[in-house]
């Protein structure tokens, strides 16, 4: 009886919300699913290639940081990707970073230092906007992390440039990216093949150059990624044991019982 | 094995002298110790110890958080980065808070759903129950404030959302959420008092769950039966039997909180967050923390916005009178076939709804939470009361002790069983 008042109740409910709603669903506009690369740092297990960071910071150095500031990352932050303490000396001091005021009150420019944030392109959101037009390069720092899809949705951005298909008017100054949604971004293709030269042999296709980039993003979002799988691998397996042991204490303790 | 009413004796001097003016000891011993405890409770009284630990991983890890993070709406997006990147093991403290607001709220969602399926919230405890709700509340707040201290877009959006959701209120309602704010939009002041208030709620947590724990021990557990226990055969002193069983479930739980924090912290956690917050740029989608999600189905599943906000806190008010609306004087719901089914059905339903809330309110999303709101209120209001009236229960067990003792103990205990 309570069954069949409820199943009668539910109907009504559903014919009242039909009646109500019954032509209002739209359609989502559809987003085109991101190709799933291969990363090294999925997994309980994962882990960075300091070689393929390294490759992607060259590639954010030499062209993304033309407009994409990094502001939550040192240069001491790159001893992670394998560079020596002189490296990195070198690789901050190749930046003019402003500091002071000094003992008479002037700001100076000296060369950057490890301990220095990585210098941004520009001064703020406004001389950003106004180099870029209007549009406001994001911040990359926490780019993987802030983004559905994570380092997919990063590879596949910087891949998916084309031409708009036929019957599409793009906004001027827009380029098509079937992966970017709308598929209307204000960042013109900023890589291609041989973008970069890298100093270790592999060869820089346009792929390749994303994926790395990907990845020291990927790293960038996430520093404490090595150190969280390791720990997480060790604490799970000890805390299995431990609650193993504890069952048998448990059971021998309630063996009176039963 | 029965509980014994004569009070402890301490073989320790210096415990034997303060005991005796400040009966600390005795009163631990009565409480945790001999506290006598139905022999049969299942795994699913273990949420209960499980709910009051987290919650004091939740005060610890956060009074650590509390040292490093900066409540400015300029900086604090910044400051949550700096304990992630440049406090030492930052990242791991922060990340077990943040799962832990998710882990808290699965705990006690089993624990709330444990006490519905055994009756645990009828006579004599009623009052139990209410203050679970309380404690359910106060959690809720706390939970939402917090998640607006990291000062993302979904922190700074969720905000304005939730809060808005007082302008329903009629004549005053505009002023409310100015007050609310300390401005005319959620901002630094707004950022400032939930910090204070976040901080402040996880202590009057505390403050209610030992009125909580206070009024189990004035009756002690239900138990999976949902019959009382009728003498010193029915129950076993809390310790060692239910340290040592909670114990093991604590560990189970820890497997999962810890593999949740090592490899996927950000599973129940919105990209959008880590975004910094931007008055000027509306997310597409704003969506709350997945505890929220069947509250949120249940508030946009009405067009009126004062209904739905009602209908929303009703939800949880709902809960507060269900020791009234619940006639049947069997407990649990091993005895109880129809209440049974619904049971499952109100737990489905649930889901239901928080699957809706994670989807924008557009077709099938809206008619679907339209119904599961429709039944979580026929729930309560209809079925439960008629059940009460209607349900032929199963014939009870004479006791909690004879059934599980096994035969030969006791000459009534073959006669128990014939009868289920």
């Amino acid at each position: 009886m309570m069954a069949r008042a409820m199943t009668t109740r539910l109907a009504l409910a559903g014919l009242l919300a039909a009646g109500v709603l019954g032509a209002a669903g739209s359609v989502r506009a559809q987003e085109e699913a991101l190709p799933a690369e291969h990363w090294t740092f999925t997994g309980i297990f994962g882990t960075f290639d300091q070689e393929t960071l390294r490759r992607g910071f060259q590639v954010y150095k030499e062209i993304c940081s033309a407009c994409h500031s990094m502001n939550l990352l040192h240069y001491r932050d790159l001893a992670a990707l394998g560079y020596s303490e002189d490296e990195i000396k070198q690789i901050a001091a190749s930046v003019q970073v402003t500091d002071g005021p000094n003992d008479n009150g002037d700001m100076f420019d000296r060369p950057g230092r490890p301990s220095d944030a990585f210098k941004a392109p520009f001064a703020n959101e406004q001389a950003a906007r106004a180099a870029n037009g209007g549009a406001l390069p994001p911040d990359l720092s926490l780019i993987v992390k802030a983004r559905k899809g994570g380092a997919d949705y990063v590879h596949a951005i910087l891949t998916g440039y084309g031409q708009a298909p036929t019957g599409m008017t793009m906004q001027s100054g827009m380029n098509y990216d079937e992966y970017f949604p709308g598929h209307q971004i204000a960042m013109p293709q900023p890589i291609s093949d041989g973008s970069v030269t890298y100093a270790d042999g592999t060869k820089a296709t346009t792929d390749q150059e994303a994926f790395d980039v990907a990845n020291f993003l990927a790293w960038a979002s996430e520093p404490e990624l090595v150190d969280r799988h390791r720990m997480g691998v060790k604490s799970v397996l000890f805390l299995i044991v431990l609650a193993a042991l504890l069952y048998a204490v448990k059971r021998k303790v309630w063996a009176g019982i039963h | 094995m029965s509980a014994s009413a004569k009070p402890p004796v301490f073989k320790n001097p210096v415990v034997r002298w303060i005991d005796h003016r400040l009966p600390i000891f005795s009163f631990m011993d009565h409480e945790l110790n001999e506290y006598p405890t139905p022999r049969n409770l299942n795994y699913m009284w273990t949420f209960g110890s499980l709910a009051g630990i987290v919650l004091v991983i939740m005060i610890i890890t956060g009074i650590i958080l509390a040292m490093h993070y900066t409540p400015s709406a300029a900086l604090a997006f910044n400051s949550v980065e700096h304990i992630m990147r440049d406090v030492n093991y930052g990242w791991l403290i922060r990340y077990i808070h943040m799962n832990g607001a998710s882990m808290f709220f699965i705990v006690v969602y089993i624990h709330i759903f444990r006490g519905l399926y055994y009756g645990s919230y009828k006579a004599p405890r009623e009052l139990l129950w209410l203050l679970g709700i309380v404690i359910l509340v106060l959690m809720m707040a706390t939970a939402f404030m917090g998640y607006v201290l990291p000062w993302g877009q979904m922190s700074f959006w969720g905000a304005t959302v939730i809060t808005n959701l007082f302008s329903a209120i009629p004549l005053v309602g505009e002023h409310i959420v100015t007050w609310l704010w300390g401005g005319y939009a959620v901002d630094n002041p707004t950022l400032n008092r939930f910090y204070s208030l976040h901080y402040l709620m996880p202590f009057l947590i505390v403050a209610v769950v030992m009125l909580h724990l206070v009024a189990l021990h004035r009756f002690g557990s239900n138990n999976p039966l949902g019959i009382d226990m009728k003498g010193p055969q029915d129950s076993i002193p809390f310790h060692p039997y239910y340290t040592v069983k909670d114990m093991f479930g604590l560990a189970v739980f820890l497997v999962f909180f810890a593999a949740l924090v090592c490899f996927a912290p950000n599973m129940f956690g919105e990209p959008d967050n880590y975004i910094p917050a931007n008055p000027l740029s509306t997310p597409s989608e704003i969506v709350p923390e997945w505890y929220f999600l069947p509250y949120y189905a249940i508030l946009r599943s009405i067009p009126n916005k004062l209904a739905g906000v009602i209908a929303m806190f009703g939800s949880l008010a709902l809960l507060t009178v269900v020791p009234w609306l619940d006639r049947s004087p069997v407990k649990s719901a091993r005895f109880r076939p129809i209440y049974q089914q619904f049971f499952w059905l109100l737990l489905a339903d649930c889901f239901l709804l928080g699957y809706c809330g994670a989807h924008p309110p557009q077709g099938w999303y809206v008619i679907a939470s339209r119904l599961g709101t429709a039944y979580y209120y026929f729930h309560f209001l209809v079925l439960l009361p008629l059940l009460g009236l209607f349900e032929r229960p199963r014939p009870l067990p004479m006791s909690i002790g004879k059934p599980v003792l096994g035969g030969g103990m006791a000459a009534s205990a073959a006669k128990t069983m014939e009868k289920q």
